[in-house]
């Protein structure tokens, strides 16, 4: 981990020095200086460590809602990575998303376990209901519905998860009220 | 005198309503004027009575369960705070053929204590391994592990203190452990009941393998689906650090041992061992080739153990009663004992631990129950999404490594998912192909085209399109995925596809789809 310390410093005095005269970011907007700080903040956390990009990442989405596509210069001039690095992990990885999400969040397993037992068919129903594309938002936003493969409650298929609270045996009823309880 | 209620706080427990019940009881308990003390325990793995509630009055537990919180003034009336009879009682739950038929080694504490309560930890056996471990020699250690059998719980099955041996003979000034908590089987969950109803185990397990290897540092990478198993085990190394076992000076041995949590983002291919590493150092989780193994390039660069919660979890155990006492579970070169998931269309779904060698049906139909929905069983899925299919009469088939491994199956992480005879095997073939899609990490053409033209062609078989020509073309292409592709993803795909096939032939042996239809 040494010379990741070495190298953090570094690249914290590069960043210092250029802080606020970023050529290839220069967002002239306050939304793009506010996403800015945002970046320098969550990326001083953690020492600036390259290695630490998952749980920048997170933290960024956490803040913001997504990860704009905006922020990717940005957090490639704070952890001394290119940009097509960043892009690629931002990419990669599930959980991370570019535009952002409706005010609730629904993960719905469509795993083997949950499909024994209708997930399927429950996912499409909840998603004619809500009136959302599976993965997509709805015009008002009010509803993100997200595939994902495993919460783990596989003896209680069907699965789901909103605004991180986890849901069993989950049904259309259920599900709904617990999205109309979430959104309140 | 105060009653204490134990309400499990197991992200499955809440899945099902155990905080409102909490809530309901603390509330009750209030306008009774009955003095309550309500312990959030792990859960006891029986997941279709959750929430189940356990009451203890002198030293003895009676459980209730399922308990919904309509139930609770009732079961107040019924003075179940004393004890008391009602409807929903089940007695001592030890007591219930499901948990009294289990060897519960790993999950000795799970279900029993509050998860983060270091006294009650200790007074139920906790640190008594790492204590004798630190009066050790690490060769020792290495040589107890290797001699408990123990095998990697991950799904390989890798004797674990040979992978140890090699990480402490490779020399080198900065080693790691890591924990794979990446837990993304389809029909698996008890590395995250262990996170969240024992965490302490696995951080002495990581101690231990710390001392044993001479790793001052270690991660657990825990995917991002589990934020309950993330946040328990946050506190739980809190908890450590505060009580001087983990940081610069492990209970005062001198030897330090750091630990940090990294969270995950949705990749199913992370939970493959070197997927994980690049993850972990930031990068796309892509497969790294090997060689090099991690135990002698992993984490940036350094010799690293990488295993299972499970057999982390598992460590423990074997310190504190030794190598022969857990060999002594078990059957031919599969020792000691598995936490097997019961999952799906199952009535009675849950953890089982048992030794190695109890056969499928033992668990499908005496621990289980059958199916949730009363129809007929059709087939299993054993070990995963990259696990074979078995059907009714493979279930007599002992659940170990090798017996599996010659019937064409696999053990996996030990989950087992449950079908009834409403499930169409060509849909699930096709799903197989679908999620290696959509799960590859795209670095070898194998997996990353195949999967893809898997998928397709499957399609064509279900709309009934030269049916056996493309059963055929399948076959080929399973051939060249299990052969040619770098990681068990891509090899292990045609795992699910082809038991399918074979078994259930009739699924796949379709008439023409007419386009009007």
């Amino acid at each position: 981990m040494r010379t990741y310390a070495v190298h953090a410093s570094v690249v914290r005095n590069l960043r210092d020095a250029r802080r606020g005269d970023y050529r290839m970011t220069d967002i002239s907007t306050a939304a793009g200086n506010a996403l800015r700080d945002a970046v320098c903040s969550i990326c001083g956390r953690h020492g600036d460590d390259p290695a630490a990009l998952l749980e920048i990442l997170h933290e960024l989405q956490d803040e913001w809602g997504c990860v704009e596509d905006d922020a990717v210069p940005m957090l490639a001039d704070a952890l001394n990575l290119s940009r097509a690095e960043v892009h690629g992990v931002v990419s990669f990885y599930h959980d991370f998303r570019t535009s952002p999400a409706g005010r609730v969040t629904v993960k719905m397993c469509r795993a083997e376990a949950c499909q024994s037992m209708g997930a399927l068919k429950l996912i499409e129903d909840i998603c004619t209901r809500m009136g959302v594309p599976l993965g997509g938002n709805g015009d008002d936003a009010r509803v993100t519905i997200e595939p994902v493969y495993c919460l783990g409650n596989c003896a209680l298929a069907p699965a789901a998860l909103i605004d991180g609270r986890p849901m069993g045996r989950a049904d259309i009823d259920k599900l709904e009220n617990a999205i109309a309880e979430a959104a309140a | 005198m105060s009653v204490t209620v134990y309400i499990p706080c197991d992200s499955a427990a809440l899945s099902v309503g155990a905080d409102t019940v909490a809530d309901a009881i603390r509330h009750e308990a209030r306008i009774r004027d009955i003095d309550v003390t309500i312990v959030r325990n792990g859960s006891r793995g029986l997941f279709w009575l959750e929430p189940l509630v356990e009451v203890e009055v002198d030293g003895n537990r009676t459980a209730y369960g399922p308990v919904t919180a309509a139930d609770v003034p009732k079961l107040f009336d019924a003075a179940f705070h004393a004890g008391g009879s009602h409807p929903l009682a089940l007695g001592p739950i030890e007591d219930h053929p499901f948990l009294k038929n289990q060897e519960r080694l790993t999950f000795a504490r799970v279900g029993i204590i509050d998860p983060l309560d270091m006294a009650a930890y200790q007074s139920h056996g906790g640190l008594t391994g790492l204590r004798r471990a630190l009066g050790m020699t690490p060769e020792q250690i290495v040589q107890d592990v290797t001699d408990s059998g123990l095998r990697g719980r991950g799904g390989a099955g890798f004797p674990t203190g040979i992978k140890w041996k090699t990480v402490a003979e490779t020399a080198c000034e900065t080693k790691y452990v890591c924990c794979n908590a990446d837990e993304g089987d389809s029909g698996t969950f008890a590395d995250r009941m262990i996170m969240e109803g024992d965490p302490f185990t696995l951080i002495e397990g990581m101690v231990i393998a710390g001392l044993a290897v001479g790793a001052g540092e270690g991660y657990v990478y825990i995917r991002s689906e589990y934020p309950h198993a993330i946040a328990t085990m946050l506190a739980a190394i809190r908890i450590w650090e505060a009580d001087g076992l983990l940081g610069d000076d492990v209970a005062g041995s001198g030897k330090p041992f750091r630990l940090h949590v990294r969270k995950g983002a949705g990749a199913y291919i992370c939970g493959e061992e070197s997927s994980m590493l690049e993850s972990m150092e930031g990068k796309r989780g892509t497969v790294r080739a090997k060689p090099p193994i991690p135990a002698v390039a992993g984490l940036f660069g350094q010799p690293t153990v990488v295993n299972n919660v499970l057999s982390l979890a598992t460590v423990p155990y074997i310190m504190k009663e030794g190598a022969e006492a857990y060999r002594d579970f078990g059957m031919g070169r599969s020792r000691g004992t598995q936490p097997f998931q019961l999952a799906g269309n199952i009535r009675q779904g849950g953890l089982v631990e048992k030794a190695f060698g109890v056969t499928i049906r033992e668990l499908i139909e005496d621990f289980g129950g059958g199916t949730a929905s009363g129809r007929p069983f059709r087939a299993a899925q054993l070990g995963g999404p990259l696990g074979a299919y078995v059907d009714d009469a493979m279930l007599d088939l002992a659940m170990d490594y090798e017996a599996l491994a010659e019937a064409g199956a696999m053990l996996g992480h030990g989950g087992i998912v449950v079908f009834d005879d409403t499930v169409d095997m060509a849909e699930m073939a096709r799903f197989a192909f679908e999620f290696c899609e959509i799960e590859s990490c795209g670095k070898c053409t194998p997996c990353r085209i195949g999967a893809v033209r898997g998928r397709e062609t499957v399609e064509k078989i279900i709309r009934g399109e030269d049916a056996a020509r493309n059963v055929t073309l399948v076959e080929d292409l399973c051939d060249v995925m299990t052969d040619g592709s770098l990681c068990a993803m891509g090899g292990l795909t045609p795992m699910p596809v082809r038991s399918a096939i074979k078994l259930f032939p009739d699924d796949f042996d379709r008439p023409l789809r007419h386009a009007a239809e």
